[in-house]
């Protein structure tokens, strides 16, 4: 344990990574919504060691009502809509929707219409896009960093989504 | 490819698993006018058996004589109207408008309730959906619900050449990318009459097995977030992200993507690019060789490792389990042994010392397998650049092409069906479709807090299944 915790500490001293200005933070809840896997894998990196946007106060929480941020990856399939939106609606406001990821973002769409809704936007209102077949972990972290920094275009839309329906169970 | 009837197909294939044959995929083709079992032989020699459903759209299932085709009729039912005379209940798969009670088997005893779990879970994780039956903390039965993420994957790529078809295929999953590719391209190269040259054998099995690292490393992470052990979690993703720098920098994508192609391969590794190849290996290896020595002696890790999750040799063959969770159970079964890659000419599988089929033994698998990659890559990269490759025309044309490959989740079957110059039917079945139900099996029975580490221990993917 020692060994691992000292080779980790050095390659934070090696990698030098930059320190935030401040003291903020946002909690983000991801949701799959049909991703190949890939977004998910450099999500996963860029909260590792490399990048570590737990610095940033950053962080991925276990459910929507801690969230802040709803970031979304995967052209969104039929049988994801609804629980989809059930993730949206369990958020408290304010709230941002993110799309991560081209196929959230409907650029080169692979699969049969009937087993797809469509682009994050036609479900949610989608503050911030971050394309990239997947983006890269830098990527992720720098435009994850823009919406902490408030870097955003006013949003009027975001106490309300299209394609509204109540919650499953309610 | 003879279309019997319905009595000699089931007898025809009682027959071959009888010979030591088994059934590796099940699927409709032809829009569900036909359905056809790809069985293959004790040295994975490959053989389709065709029936035509009845005037009721009906076949007789084999899920008897073969469990292991258990959620294929499922999903051939739903996707296509197919049933199966026999399979009783046959339980909805990709039908998600059925009822909890039409897709759960229903568990009685003295106060039992269930725990549903998903589609969305707790992390960064693929959506997937766990109905867990419990006594207390304790896992009588798990039922999961995937396809969630079904995209009809292989009905876009069905109509259009192999390769327009192949981009459709290869984004399946991003974990298995150069597994599935490989596994389509070898099919549709048969169905084009192509073969691969040694030039292009040698270019797929370095993909492969770049691939095959950095999954296992991502995979040990998982074992440890299982754990809650953040320091070693933290460690593999470390040498996750080196190894997809290491993709980054050979071949210009952190997940491969593009490297593979029908007929061809246009990866180059010059002289400089295979030295520093192979540097960045070795030092990826000695850093495994590290972490696994910590975490072999960490007491509070090693002590969840041992007797959970437990998954036997009789379950693996009765279920047709593959890959990893195969081997860390005894079952010495890899499609590497069979490939006609030169590279894989001298590759003997690994089990563990002690091949329990539980989480320790699907983690040391993992360690094991890293250090045979690491060797194969070693040599691979030791004898000459890598250059451009192309299939040669040396045989017919053929109406359905197979190809088998070993992901790093284990045995995958691509079937590929050709019409003309388009391809009419793409059945891909990946390691994780096969394995899934096993992660039902090795649930069962123990507390419901270890069903994420075992869950890890697997590490299946979901897009690979839904497709």
């Amino acid at each position: 344990m020692f060994t691992l915790l000292r080779d980790l500490r050095r390659l934070r001293r090696d990698l030098d990574l930059p320190r935030p200005e401040r003291g903020r933070s946002l909690a983000i809840r991801h949701v799959d919504a049909g991703s190949c896997n890939g977004c998910e894998h450099e999500l996963t990196l860029a909260v590792g060691p490399h990048y570590d946007l737990q610095r940033f106060g950053l962080g991925i929480v276990a459910s929507p009502r801690h969230a802040d941020v709803l970031l979304v990856t995967g052209t969104v399939t039929t049988r994801m809509h609804d629980a989809l939106l059930v993730a949206y609606h369990a958020m408290p406001e304010p709230r941002r929707v993110v799309a991560l990821g081209n196929c959230a973002l409907g650029i080169g769409t692979l699969g049969t219409p009937d087993a797809l809704i469509g682009p994050v936007s036609d479900v949610l209102p989608v503050d911030l896009i971050i394309p990239g077949c997947p983006p890269t972990p830098e990527r992720i972290a720098d435009a994850l960093l823009k919406l902490i920094d408030g870097h955003l275009p006013p949003n009027e839309s975001t106490n309300e989504a299209p394609n509204e329906r109540a919650p499953l169970g309610s | 490819m003879s279309s019997p009837t319905a009595a000699a197909f089931r007898t025809d294939i009682e027959t071959a698993l009888a010979q030591g044959w088994r059934a590796r995929s099940l699927y409709a083709a032809d829009g569900g006018r036909v359905v056809r079992v790809l069985l293959t032989g004790p040295d994975n020699q490959t053989r389709l058996e065709s029936v035509v459903p009845d005037g009721e759209g009906s076949v007789p299932s084999i899920v008897d004589l073969a469990p292991a085709m258990g959620w294929d009729e499922r999903e051939a039912h739903d996707l296509y109207g197919v049933g199966f005379a026999g399979h009783e209940p046959l339980r909805p798969l990709l039908d998600h408008a059925a009822p909890l009670e039409s897709w759960t088997v229903p568990v009685r005893g003295h106060d039992p309730y269930q725990v549903a779990v998903g589609p969305i879970h707790a992390g960064v994780i693929e959506s997937g959906h766990f109905r867990f039956h419990v006594v207390g903390d304790k896992i009588l039965h798990l039922d999961a619900r995937l396809f969630y993420k079904h995209r009809g994957l292989e009905r876009a790529a069905e109509g259009s050449p192999a390769a327009s078809a192949l981009n459709v295929i290869t984004r399946a999953c991003a974990g298995c990318m150069v597994a599935n590719s490989v596994a389509f391209a070898t099919a549709a190269e048969q169905t084009l009459g192509l073969g691969a040259t040694s030039g292009l054998a040698r270019a797929r099995t370095f993909l492969l097995e770049i691939e095959r690292v950095w999954n296992h490393l991502n995979d040990i992470a998982a074992v440890c977030a299982g754990v809650g052990m953040a320091a070693g979690n933290t460690y593999f993703l470390g040498l996750t992200e080196r190894a997809r720098r290491l993709n980054m920098n050979v071949a210009g994508h952190r997940f491969l993507f593009g490297t593979v192609a029908i007929g061809r391969s246009d990866l180059v590794l010059d002289a400089d690019a295979l030295r520093s190849c192979a540097r960045e290996l070795a030092e990826i290896n000695a850093a495994v060789e590290v972490g696994w020595r910590e975490l072999a002696f960490n007491a509070s890790f090693q002590d969840r490792l041992d007797a959970i999750g437990i998954i036997d040799a009789p379950t693996i063959h009765r279920l047709g389990i593959v890959g990893p969770p195969a081997r860390a159970a005894g079952v010495v079964d890899d499609i590497r042994t069979t490939s006609p890659y030169p590279n894989y000419a001298s590759f003997v599988p690994v089990t563990p010392s002690t091949a329990a089929g539980d989480v320790r033994a699907r983690l040391e698998q993992r360690v094991l397998e890293l250090r045979q990659s690491f060797d194969l890559l070693d040599t691979l990269l030791d004898s000459g650049p890598v250059m451009p490759a192309v299939a040669v025309a040396d045989a017919d044309r053929q109406p359905i092409g197979v190809g088998l490959v070993e992901s790093s989740r284990g045995a995958t079957s691509c079937v590929v069906e050709s019409a003309g110059d388009a391809v009419s039917r793409v059945r891909l079945r990946t390691g994780s479709y096969a394995n899934w139900p096993a992660v039902a099996h090795a649930a069962a029975g123990n507390l419901l807090p270890d069903f994420p580490l075992i869950n890890k221990s697997f590490e299946l993917c979901y897009a690979c299944a839904d497709r």
